[in-house]
């Protein structure tokens, strides 16, 4: 222990010197922070307004929608770790495990803030569903492909499926309207939709730019030329005011859903940067050999060029969609109430004025913990794949 | 060598060039190469760097546009036409100086891929002709691998089991033996003289010699962007008629 000390704090006058930096900041930062937290912030606010942080106005009664969507998610995420991270040559030793338990434990943590928030049946079963989860992908052991293409499928449908849920549908489920749409809720799906949706979108204008046929190409180039030298806050202007204006009366596009749009065309753009990254990157005899093999155009970039240039920019895309989570609390500005909106308008509430810092520790955790995953999460995909490609 | 069908001269040939020239801008790269290959024969051709000799081999599956002049492969005459193109293609293995396996999938994953898309062979079909072609070039093995795991050797041989997977009337090696390493080069040659051997067409961009005397019927000498002078391999390693041809077999024979 003493060596230890000696060795890593106290090697060299530099380390010295660090060493006492690092008790400096504890002391003079970490220790109150902790402390505030611990014995001084008033937490009633967030706890109080809890429901409200989460998924904003969405009605009381059609709630269990929501938790349907975070169950589902529990179970694929369960699946698929015991399916593939878990396994993941280069794991070393169980630090997968270990960020495994502290998942699990989060939904019952959530159920210590006093005064009733979300009801801990529920929280808990959030943990059981991962478990199980995770279980039925360990234990099954001779249905492991059939587990994959079911788990691989129901990610592909969960976010249409959790958007049908959220909104509602016809006579069975009735109509949720997104002015109702909140907190949480309303970030997670604007950045869902927004990843899923410019995805594809980015694909297409990167291999657009770099097609023969001129229109097209100086199509995607102007597009997305344009886009990236405009801030994020005038395409979210742009497609609530503007928009309207080319479109007749009787069109009303809901202001989630114009967005969304947003959001979407302005990730695209930036996105199909990367794409073109990494399409640069694929040596030329790459084409040359998919070519000489009788491939067509299609077949030899959705076979061969794209998924060998999407890995190279894992790393990139992943970081991407970090930003992307992150940005979409400027939708604040167009008086949408995602997290940040909602945080605002909880500290208006008369009861809670001065609060800010209360409110604003909780929702900047928060936004850490989701990105903290996202990160988590490419890592892992990168290390996968550095294996499957020495 | 084995014997080709000499009753084939009246039978067209499998490959026909007739006055092929291309143009890099204005660097005059092929000037009107004709060349006749006929089925199960296998032609070698040598030529200092930068003589346009691959250049002509990948007009051939069209790698390469010529801007004049005809080639007809197997009775389809290469035109702008892209299903004319993708034809051909599938008719035509290639095999490449540096490999281009596809890195991000398994050697049976690269030899299946183009049977089951282009081909539309079911996966089963195709795994077992893979697993088939693997045992011929003597590393079934390694199916399971990713090409980064192999040595240059093995990846060569992986890439014309690829190619020879699509079950083509023709082969063409671009240089196959110049990126590796001396103690590979005979594996992947001895795999080349076996698919001779079975009585495939064959065009050889290659400077192995041995290779030539052994296994070509006719070696082309190529220098300029035109063949110089093309006979069998005895006549040209003995007595070769072009004083370039000459100088060029002093130089790679020392």
């Amino acid at each position: 222990m003493l060596r230890w000390l000696k060795q890593n704090l106290l090697g060299s006058w530099r380390d010295v010197v660090l060493t006492l930096l690092g008790i400096y900041i504890v002391v003079n930062i970490v220790v109150p922070v902790v402390r505030w937290v611990l014995t001084e912030a008033n937490w009633a606010v967030v706890t109080t307004n809890m429901r409200l942080l989460m998924v904003g106005q969405y009605p009381i009664e059609q709630v269990w929608r929501i938790w349907a969507c975070v169950l589902l998610l529990a179970l694929l995420i369960g699946l698929s770790w015991g399916l593939w991270i878990s396994k993941s040559i280069g794991d070393t030793g169980g630090r997968s495990r270990l960020v495994g338990i502290i998942l699990l434990l989060v939904p019952p943590l959530f159920a210590l803030f006093p005064n009733g928030i979300e009801s801990l049946p529920m929280l808990l079963s959030v943990s059981v569903l991962g478990l199980i989860g995770y279980l039925a992908a360990t234990v099954l052991t001779t249905q492991q492909s059939l587990l994959k293409r079911l788990t691989t499928l129901g990610w592909i449908v969960y976010i249409p499926i959790c958007y049908v849920l959220i909104r509602g549908l016809g006579d069975l489920l009735p109509v949720v309207s997104s002015n109702l749409w909140g907190g949480l809720l309303l970030t997670l799906l604007l950045t869902a939709v927004g990843i899923v949706l410019s995805f594809p979108l980015g694909v297409l204008l990167a291999l657009g730019r770099r097609s023969q046929l001129p229109v097209i190409k100086w199509f995607c180039i102007a597009y997305i030329e344009v886009i990236r030298g405009v801030p994020l806050i005038t395409v979210l202007f742009m497609a609530q005011l503007v928009l309207p204006l080319f479109l007749p009366q009787s069109i009303e596009i809901d202001r989630v859903v114009r967005a969304m749009a947003g959001i979407t065309l302005f990730s695209a753009a930036y996105l199909a940067e990367n794409v073109r990254g990494g399409l640069q990157n694929i040596p030329r005899g790459q084409y040359e050999a998919a070519e000489a093999l009788g491939l067509n155009a299609v077949q030899k970039m959705t076979l061969i060029i794209l998924p060998q240039a999407l890995r190279i920019i894992v790393p990139i895309l992943v970081g991407q969609f970090i930003s992307l989570f992150k940005d979409t609390s400027l939708v604040t500005i167009v008086s949408l109430l995602d997290l940040l909106g909602i945080a605002n308008t909880v500290l208006a509430q008369p009861n809670f004025i001065g609060t800010q810092r209360e409110v604003y520790f909780f929702i900047g955790v928060i936004y850490w913990l989701i990105s903290y995953t996202i990160s988590a999460l490419g890592k892992r995909l990168e290390l996968r794949q550095q294996m499957s490609a020495i | 060598m084995h014997e080709i069908n000499t009753n084939s001269t009246n039978t067209p040939p499998i490959i026909s060039c007739r006055d092929v020239h291309k143009w890099y801008g204005e660097f005059h790269a092929l000037r009107g190469v004709n060349l006749d290959v006929k089925k199960g024969e296998v032609v070698v051709i040598m030529g200092p760097s930068g003589s346009g000799k691959s250049t002509f081999i990948r007009t051939i599956n069209r790698l390469e546009v010529h801007q004049r002049g005809d080639i007809v492969v197997d009775g389809i005459e290469l035109t702008h036409d892209v299903r004319n193109i993708e034809k051909i293609r599938s008719e035509v293995g290639m095999v490449f100086q540096s490999f281009n396996l596809f890195p991000h999938l398994t050697v049976m994953e690269n030899i299946t891929l183009a049977p089951v898309w282009v081909r539309k062979w079911k996966k089963e079909k195709a795994e077992e002709v893979a697993t088939e072609l693997l045992q011929r070039v003597h590393i079934p093995e390694q199916a399971q691998k990713y090409p980064g795991q192999l040595s240059g050797g093995q990846q060569q041989r992986v890439a014309i089991a690829r190619a020879l997977a699509m079950q083509p009337k023709v082969m063409l090696f671009d240089e196959p033996t110049s990126a590796l390493d001396p103690e590979m080069i005979k594996e992947v040659l001895e795999a080349m003289s076996d698919l001779a051997e079975s009585g495939m067409t064959m065009i050889c961009v290659t400077h192995e010699m041995g290779f030539a005397r052994n296994v070509a019927h006719r070696v082309g000498f190529f220098d300029q962007g035109n063949i110089v002078e093309i006979g069998p391999p005895d006549q040209i390693f003995r007595n070769p008629e072009q004083a370039r041809t000459k100088q060029f077999l002093a130089q790679i024979l020392h």
